[in-house]
């Protein structure tokens, strides 16, 4: 591997410039597309995690919220293209503990804790832990199951690599013995290391909640109380106990669980008196997934204060776990949970109900909902950088700079600054890492490698000269499969000339032994029996390329985890199906031709749809990086609805924030400004598209921010339209500014939440009224605290800090009635004022109030996206606000590659959820626009002319509009920069004219003829083949 | 092998992102099933061409699996 300070030979850059590498802390989801981003922007990048693998928490969590993805299936691809990749220096089991210098120029100091096991050798077979005498409680499992002393922290871990944890370490040796790689060395030692960098992003995450301080709730007393993070590993098929629900301990299957929620969190006796945004989420998953699981019919109950399902569909997700699936939610105060005096085994829930009354239930298990605590590691690491930390020790950034940290150069990300869940916190890394990208952008490039391979060999026409390449992957395959045997049967079969075992295909030697055996043996096909072409693939395929053959010449046959590792018992029957998966890969390479990804050139400017605030920050951060932008407004005026929004929900004036982004973006040279305008027509793909605008202009930009907002919803109830005493929020907050008379006079005033929202038609929470009502009844309080000022709502959902909001408006006399969406309060006029009735269900009777000013949190609505839509091939959810390519996990990016969106487009937030989306779109948008070229992987669907019948079918079926017919030559076109490979159009097509390339109809076919036929040389004759 | 026992050969078309990850995930659990199926990894379920499944009966498969 290249050094990566490339340029000068002692890595010290010249005087004055600054560096072009950004150190990222933490290694989980937030620190993993922080470094991705910046990697693929053309900065090299330092990953630094404490633990032995990254990850982070992501791989405890079974499922994610609200589509229920797997969340190791969802994480895994990144863990492998974040390890592949060539511009991230992953260092494990290490921390910064000194960071010197100046923004641009910083000298991070970083301590290495030895692993004792070299990840180049280790095969991650498992024999040390296999042998190792010393069990340990598995802290991955939270402690519910057991691993040795030498472990690997989880099956999917990245490195792929074990590492022996020296505190529980008996030193007997048994794994250095058990390693047949000579991994493993106990005398390894630590080190500190100094790295340059330009910038800091801090990613560290947080600690679950200790609940054992609380111990009203039985944590570490009663067995069948269990913390939240503690069931994910219960429901995971990777966890403790395979995915059978069951209690810990004493192995029931319970048929009755409860989740207690806020345990440790809006909980101001122990300071923890912020709300962790995730839990109630987490919690309804969790009790879906649970009955899913559960053999026979499940009870699920839970507790909760105020159910805050705020985010993108997350309350579809809590109606469906009502209505759909049952699950019960009791809104309640927690008095304690004891053992049942009337059910053995079982566990007693007291609790308060609304009405105060105490209630009593039982449960077979009790998971508390714990929240998301600052790590005291984390408080000292920030304190030793000089960093602010809020009062809960969190790295919170302020309202307009969501990423920014109180020290120049440093960026925050991820539940370190404030508790949020997974889209969130990969916004957050993605903004974080495009502010560092435009802090750094004169360095761009400059500390980043690529890799060279030599030409590639012409095998056009050329006699096909296979090798087979069969691994015993140390005891994994060879214990079971008869390897040497499958060499000498590999070696007859049709083009096969050459055949060899190795001990480990995929080690470096071994690696050059191949390509030495290529060279020797003028091969030009070559397959890879071993372990999954999913792992392994791209290590061979690059190996080919040093070799000067085209990567789609190499087939693997997955005798490994498709065969040794499944059929263990049976080495006869494993080792014929090797022989047939070694015969099908071959079948299958002789056919295989070179596949030639297409390059196109991008064109390095972007445009940017919309003129909000979200807009203006995207603007100006793609400006930031260097590249041109053109900003497209529909209105005359930039700035969008921001400057009716008043004061931030900390109370910062926002109007001045606004002017001051036009004012930067109309003075940036790089930005061109079109107001009054709108797309009319868009054409082509990631890179490369033209976009014309209605007043005539042609624009050709790499990639589109789509960044178009929302609306404020009219509403049709509560008298608003026809007294002018009902105003909606929004208004009251513009009336506010204004000192109108009508606020400055009133002395009672109701505020009504939900007016729109979460409503059959509208299942969506606006998200963003909770706060800014908070904010207007304190702003009310404030100018005159003798006013009356009532909140009428369904469930208060100030989420995270915001929650001191909550908490100070009730301090103030602010007062707080619940309503029932089937039972909602009622506006009259008369001629005094308004009455305002609200069923009061504590009370159990109407509660009246004679109001002066009604105030209703009116919906948010999606704008009209309907062409923007059309143009890009941007699909909308239900609501109408655009869906992104994946909720969890690409948050700010569309199925339709270089398009990215930010804002009220998106979804509701607020202005500085929707400034940090922003900066993420732009640094999602800087990976596109670093790169000269889009370079395409070519496994696409290809036509012939001659049998295509221009049916237009294939254009039907392909999700990625990459196939088109063409009119006036009557045949279908592929357009290999949209092409996705899937060869939906190849199994469609009536005619035979389409077919996928590096996975042709011929060697499916070729595939499935050789599955049943046997070899030619007789030694497995047909018929006995699988038997 | 001389067993009365109904032993069929199975044909699995499995989408490289799900389903074969799947396979691949019941390798490392150490799941153990029949030596009996035998896998084609496709790049998605929609590459499976019903031709497909036809000439893998016609070749003598017993049954065909697509999943993804």
């Amino acid at each position: 591997m290249s050094t990566p300070q490339a340029g000068s030979p002692d890595g010290v850059p010249p005087v004055g410039a600054k560096t072009g590498a950004v150190l990222v802390v933490g290694g989980g989801i937030a620190g993993i597309q922080a470094a991705l981003d910046l990697a693929e922007s053309g900065y090299f990048v330092y990953l630094v995690e404490r633990k032995a693998a990254i990850g982070g928490t992501m791989p405890m969590l079974d499922k994610t919220f609200p589509t229920n993805d797997c969340s190791m299936c969802i994480l895994s691809p990144k863990l492998v293209e974040c390890g592949r990749h060539l511009n991230i220096k992953i260092l494990t089991l290490s921390e910064l503990v000194d960071l010197a210098g100046e923004p641009g120029r910083f000298t991070a100091t970083i301590e290495r804790q030895p692993r004792y096991v070299d990840p180049d050798k280790c095969r991650s077979c498992g024999d040390c832990s296999e042998a190792c005498p010393q069990d340990v409680d598995d802290e991955f499992n939270q402690g519910l199951g057991i691993r040795k002393a030498v472990y690997k922290l989880y099956a999917q871990a990245f490195p792929n690599a074990y590492a022996v944890d020296r505190e529980n370490c008996l030193d007997c040796g048994a794994c250095v013995d058990a390693c047949e790689s000579g991994a493993i060395d106990h005398d390894m030692a630590g080190e500190t290391i100094q790295v340059e960098v330009g910038s800091v992003i801090l990613a560290p995450g947080f600690k679950p909640f200790d609940p054992a301080a609380l111990e009203y709730y039985g944590y570490g007393r009663l067995p069948g109380v269990v913390t939240s993070l503690e069931f994910e590993r219960i429901l995971s098929a990777s966890g403790p106990f395979g995915g059978h629900l069951q209690v810990p301990k004493d192995g029931r299957e319970p048929k009755k669980i409860a989740w207690i929620q806020c345990v440790g969190s809006r909980n101001k006796r122990i300071e923890h008196g912020y709300c962790s945004s995730v839990c109630c989420m987490y919690a309804v998953k969790e009790a879906v997934i649970a009955k899913e699981h559960s053999r026979e019919p499940l009870d699920t109950t839970i507790f909760f204060m105020d159910m805050r399902t705020f985010g993108k569909d997350f309350e579809k997700y809590y109606d469906r776990a009502r209505e759909e699936h049952g699950v019960n939610f009791v809104r309640s105060r927690i008095w304690g949970v004891d053992k049942s005096g009337e059910n053995a085994g079982m566990l007693t829930i007291r609790y308060g109900d609304e009405g105060g009354r105490v209630c009593y239930a039982d449960y077979d298990l009790v998971v508390l909902s714990v929240g998301l605590s600052a790590d005291p590691d984390t408080a000292r690491l920030a304190r030793r950088l000089g960093l602010d930390l809020n009062a809960y020790r969190f790295g919170e950034p302020g309202e307009f700079e969501p990423v920014s940290s109180n020290r120049e150069g440093i960026y925050v990300a991820g539940a370190f600054a404030g508790p949020r869940d997974i889209p969130e916190t990969v916004m957050q890394a993605s903004a974080a890492a495009g502010e560092a990208a435009g802090q750094l952008a004169e360095s761009r490039g400059t500390l980043v490698t690529a890799r060279e391979y030599p030409p590639e060999r012409d095998v056009y026409g050329a006699a096909v000269r296979t090798g087979v390449f069969v691994c015993h992957c140390g005891i994994n395959i060879g214990s079971v499969v008869d390897v040497p045997g499958v060499v000498r049967y590999a070696a007859a079969l049709p083009g096969v000339v050459y055949a060899a075992e190795n001990l480990y295909a995929c080690s470096q030697d071994n690696q050059a032994s191949m390509k030495e055996a290529i060279e020797k043996h003028n091969l030009n096909r070559v397959v890879v029996a071993s372990c999954s072409p999913r792992t392994h693939e791209p290590l061979f395929q690059e190996t080919m390329r040093d070799a000067g053959l085209n990567t789609a010449l190499f087939e693997m046959a997955n005798i490994r985890d498709q065969c040794s590792w499944v059929h263990q018992a049976q080495p006869q029957a494993a080792t014929a199906k090797a022989r047939d998966l070694v015969r099908m890969a071959v079948a299958k390479v002789a056919l295989a031709a070179p596949v030639t990804g297409a390059k196109a050139p991008v064109t390095r400017e972007a445009l940017v749809v919309g003129g909000g605030p979200a807009g203006l920050t995207a603007a100006l951060e793609l400006a930031a990086q260097g590249y041109p932008v053109h900003l497209v407004e529909r209105t005359d005026q930039l700035g969008g609805m921001a400057y009716r929004l008043g004061h931030t929900l900390k109370g910062r004036a926002i109007a001045p924030f606004v002017s001051a982004l036009v004012e930067k973006v109309l003075a940036n040279p790089l930005i061109n400004v079109y107001t009054g305008s709108t797309l009319s027509q868009v054409s082509g793909f990631v890179g490369n598209f033209t976009s014309r605008l209605s007043g005539g202009q042609v624009i050709g930009h790499g990639v589109a921010v789509v960044a178009t907002g929302g609306q404020e919803y009219r509403p049709a109830e509560y008298l608003y339209g026809t007294d002018d005493r009902v105003m909606t929020q929004l208004s009251l907050a513009e009336a506010m500014e204004k000192n109108d008379p009508r606020v400055a006079s009133a002395q009672n005033i109701v505020l009504i939440q939900c007016v729109g929202s979460r409503e059959p038609g509208r299942p969506y929470c606006s998200r963003v009224c909770c706060g800014k009502s908070m904010r207007l009844a304190l702003s009310l309080k404030e100018k005159s605290p003798a006013a009356n000022v009532y909140v009428l709502y369904r469930d208060i959902r100030t989420y995270g800090f915001y929650e001191d909001l909550y908490t100070e408006a009730r301090d103030r006399g602010v007062i707080f009635l619940r309503y029932e969406p089937e039972d909602k309060p009622v506006v009259e006029a008369n001629p005094s004022g308004l009455t305002v009735t609200v069923p009061e269900l504590i009370l159990g009777r109407p509660f009246v109030i004679d109001a002066d000013l009604v105030a209703l949190a009116a919906a948010i609505l999606p704008g009209d996206n309907a062409d923007l839509s059309r143009f890009f091939k941007l699909p909308l959810n239900q609501e109408g606000f655009f869906l992104e390519a994946h909720l969890k996990l690409r948050p700010v990016d569309f199925s339709t590659d270089g398009v990215f969106m930010c804002g009220v487009a998106h979804g509701p937030k607020n202005l500085t959820e929707n400034i940090a989306q922003a900066k993420a779109a732009a640094g999602r948008a800087g990976t596109v626009l670093a790169k000269d070229a889009v370079v395409v992987e070519g496994k696409c669907s290809v036509v012939n002319k001659a049998k295509c019948t221009a049916c237009g079918v294939c254009e039907l079926v392909c999700p990625s509009g990459a196939i088109t017919v063409d009119l006036e030559a009557r045949v279908s076109v592929v357009n290999e920069a949209l092409c996705k490979g899937c060869g939906a159009c190849v199994s469609s097509c009536r005619c035979g004219a389409l077919n996928l390339k590096g996975c042709t109809d011929e060697q499916i076919m070729a595939m499935l003829a050789a599955m049943t036929t046997g070899s030619p040389n007789g030694d497995t004759p047909v018929g006995v083949v699988w038997r | 092998m001389a067993t009365n026992e109904y032993d069929p050969r199975i044909v699995a078309f499995l989408c490289n992102w799900c389903s074969y990850a799947g396979a691949d995930l019941a390798g490392v659990s150490r799941l153990q099933y029949p030596p009996n199926v035998r896998v084609v990894r496709v790049p998605c379920s929609g590459r499976i061409n019903p031709l497909f499944i036809f000439a893998a009966l016609r070749r003598g498969a017993d049954a065909v699996l697509t999943s993804g």
